[in-house]
């Protein structure tokens, strides 16, 4: 710090003169791994200029708990979705969906109509909930600490339902392969017909208290704007790519499950407030996409058919020896599940392709120039969690 | 009452010393108090209920049990901090926040220290925080303290200027800095308050003065030195125990005099605001201390609403914004003034 004190002797003349002969010294701080808003063990090395940030690193790897060799250990591949719970663990649900889709696709069956609504209803409510987490918490990176408290609220009611249905409120062990753990319960359209008409409403409040708040357009928009020619470089996926304005939604562009079946839109960063691909836009999107998941599980529900919730499936799943590469729309982007077969119980490998580790590699190309608060906004406007990228 | 206690006591220095310590009666109190409201507001904003356990009602011994914590707490100073600065610096910001209290007329009958340059004073005294603010952050030898330090410092720097501005405005219309006399002349009823006079200069200086006040006290929208998200605790960092203690009491001992000086230069400080219903010393305390405390309930309510700005955005909106306004408002007030005489 001493050096940064010492000016020079020369005395300078004009002010370009004073610019240089006041020595000024880029500062390597560490943001992180204990740090309010890296939303867990991240750390970033910042390469300051005052407040300007010159760089940034981000160092991953503080939450590996080895996912894939666990998989090749397991003794059945119903084993492996306890862990896939514990990726993304804010909306564990999408992360069943994608792997039990990869392991029917593999064994080669089909599952009964009614598990593919349920599924796709639980997979929403997922994305509502990993949405609310992803913007209250951008409220309290940009410094509004109470959106973040409605959030949890609405979130709640969200989770009511989810343990009603399986018993658990985090990871819930719901999605197996060839089926469900449990069906619904009987009084389930109604309460989740109930959710909707309470949670629309609240998406308005939640845009008049911050999304609209002109202190929070200032801080989020014309900030950390990602092209979309750069964000399809970084090949980046989920609300961070849509926010660059990219129409990419595997829910449409690589139809599972019943998607086809339903109809809905995909919200895209309009660069209403800033430009194309800012962190408001990529805000924004999550706040549409709420919408938009409402509106499918509203469409889902109706069109739930009875029936069993397993395909018949042996209780030892031994598929053949092959490969396969599956990829699901989480709530944070392309999630894929390629798994390779030997013909034994267990799977030989399994990979995964994580939406928030590839994004958060976009962090750098995003942050070159910005100040340390914009950091914090535009690490929050990408939403990752440190379970998926460290696996 | 300093001349009460002179009759009482027959001695000049005693009377002076429990006069200097009748405001300490009131800032520990009222701290104590408005964090656990600052908590009970936040919580039932959000949807929760906030501290309901400690001592029985609503939790309203909350404070005082985290005092006690705070107090056990094993005094540690970091190996690579500049001790001596480290030491100093709660003392000095708490110095410079209680200082301010002298001047402040609690009620017609006691002030301080009633001297006519009392608006003057508080505005310079108040100053003095900064520095040791900024001693704070660079004895902790953490960059995120200095960070916190370098912020408050350009931040509390900029911000004096609006507000020494608005409350200029003031000054012209009363034509005195002594703020028993400022009192005075808003007598009656709550017309006679100066933000109804000259409007709408006296009012834009009201706007202006609080908007720059929250910037001095550090709270949201401006609570950029301490910004939880970006600087974890800002200044405050790497301390603990009694010297955070002391830094927080600071820190809401100076939100009360901020207050207490804008319901003092626009809400008439002590008067009632109904002429001579509940007026006299006492009332006129109670009637002081609601405004004050009105006030603080709106940094409050502002702080639990808005999200924070950003350090260039702050300057901009100190240096483009409120001074060019308060100048208008100053050049607005001046003429007034002078044309009306």
């Amino acid at each position: 710090m001493e050096e940064t004190m010492t000016q020079s002797p020369a005395a300078p003349a004009t002010v370009a003169g004073f610019a240089r002969a006041l020595k000024t010294e880029e500062m390597v701080i560490s943001m992180g791994p204990q740090h309010p808003s890296t939303h867990g063990v991240l750390r970033l090395e910042l390469v300051v200029d005052g407040e300007v940030v010159v760089d940034v690193i981000p160092h991953i790897g503080y939450l590996h708990r080895c996912f894939e060799k666990h998989c090749e250990h397991m003794t059945n591949y119903q084993q492996v979705i306890p862990y896939a719970d514990r990726m993304d663990y804010v909306a564990a649900m999408s992360n069943e969906f994608g792997f039990v889709v990869a392991a029917e696709k593999l064994l080669k069956i089909t599952v009964p109509e009614r598990v593919e609504y349920i599924r796709v209803i639980m997979a929403e409510f997922s994305r509502i909930v990993s949405h609310l987490i992803a913007i209250g918490t951008y409220g309290m990176d940009i410094g509004a600490f109470t959106p973040f408290l409605y959030c949890m609220r609405d979130r709640e009611r969200v989770l009511d339902i989810f343990e009603e249905t399986c018993g658990a409120r985090l990871l819930y062990n719901y999605m197996w392969v060839g089926g469900l753990s449990h069906d619904v319960r009987p009084n389930f359209a109604e309460k989740v017909k109930d959710f909707c008409r309470y949670f629309r409403p609240k998406i308005k409040e939640l845009n008049d208290l911050l999304s609209y708040n002109k202190i929070f357009i200032k801080r989020t928009a014309n900030v950390g704007v990602l092209p979309a020619a750069v964000a399809l470089n970084y090949a980046v996926s989920g609300p961070v790519l849509r926010g660059s304005g990219v129409q990419w939604d595997l829910r449409k562009n690589d139809p599972y499950s019943v998607y086809p079946k339903l109809d809905f839109e995909i919200p895209v960063g309009k660069g209403l407030k800033g430009t194309v691909g800012d962190c408001w836009d990529r805000y924004m999107v999550r706040v549409h996409e709420m919408e938009q998941s409402v509106n499918i599980i509203e469409q889902a529900v109706d069109k739930l058919p009875s029936g069993d919730i397993a395909a018949a499936i042996p209780k030892r799943i031994r598929p053949d020896a092959g490969d396969i590469y599956v990829r699901t729309e989480t709530p944070k982007g392309e999630l894929g599940y390629y798994i390779v077969a030997d013909g034994t119980a267990s799977p030989f490998r399994v990979k995964v392709k994580s939406p928030c580790f590839v994004n958060l590699s976009a962090l750098p190309a995003m942050s070159r120039g910005a100040m340390i608060a914009d950091i914090v906004a535009i690490l929050g406007s990408i939403d990752i969690v440190l379970g998926e990228v460290d696996r | 009452m300093k001349e009460l206690l002179l009759d009482a006591l027959h001695n000049e220095a005693l009377v002076y010393t429990l006069m200097a310590f009748v405001p300490l009666v009131w800032v520990v109190p009222f701290a104590l108090f408005a964090v656990w409201w600052e908590r009970k507001i936040s919580a039932h904003m959000q949807d929760r209920l906030g501290p309901m356990r400690t001592g029985g009602w609503h939790g309203w011994s909350q404070t005082i049990a985290d005092i006690m914590k705070l107090i056990q707490k094993e005094d540690i100073i970091p190996a690579a901090a500049d001790r001596k600065l480290f030491i100093l610096a709660p003392y000095l910001v708490f110095a410079g926040s209680y200082a301010a209290y002298a001047a402040i007329p609690f009620s017609a009958a006691y002030v301080g220290a009633g001297i006519n340059i009392g608006l003057f004073y508080v505005i310079s005294i108040s100053s003095l925080v900064v520095v040791g603010l900024l001693m704070a952050g660079w004895a902790s030898n953490n960059k995120w303290s200095l960070f916190g330090a370098m912020r408050s410092a350009a931040q509390i720097v900029s911000y004096e200027i609006p507000v020494a501005l608005a409350i200029l405005a003031v000054v012209m219309v009363a034509g005195t800095f002594d703020l028993q006399e400022i009192n005075r002349l808003q007598t009656g009823w709550f017309w006679h308050w100066f933000v109804f006079q000259k409007f709408p200069f006296l009012f834009g200086a009201l706007l202006i003065y609080f908007v720059a006040s929250l910037a001095e006290v550090n709270r949201t929208p401006f609570d950029i030195p301490e910004a939880e998200s970006e600087l974890v605790a800002g200044y405050h960092t790497e301390y603990g125990g009694m010297r955070f203690a002391l830094l927080f009491l600071s820190e809401y001992a100076n939100m009360f005099a901020v207050s207490a000086i804008a319901s003092t230069l626009f809400f008439g400080g002590w008067n009632s605001p109904f002429g001579d219903w509940l007026a006299g010393p006492v009332w006129g305390l109670a009637w002081f201390l609601a405004k004050g405390m009105t006030f603080i309930f709106v940094q409050m309510w502002l702080r639990w609403t808005l999200p924070r700005l950003r350090v260039d955005q702050l300057m901009y909106v100190g240096w483009k914004v409120l001074i060019p306004f308060s100048f208008v408002i100053v050049l607005g007030v001046g003429f007034w003034v002078m044309a009306v005489r």
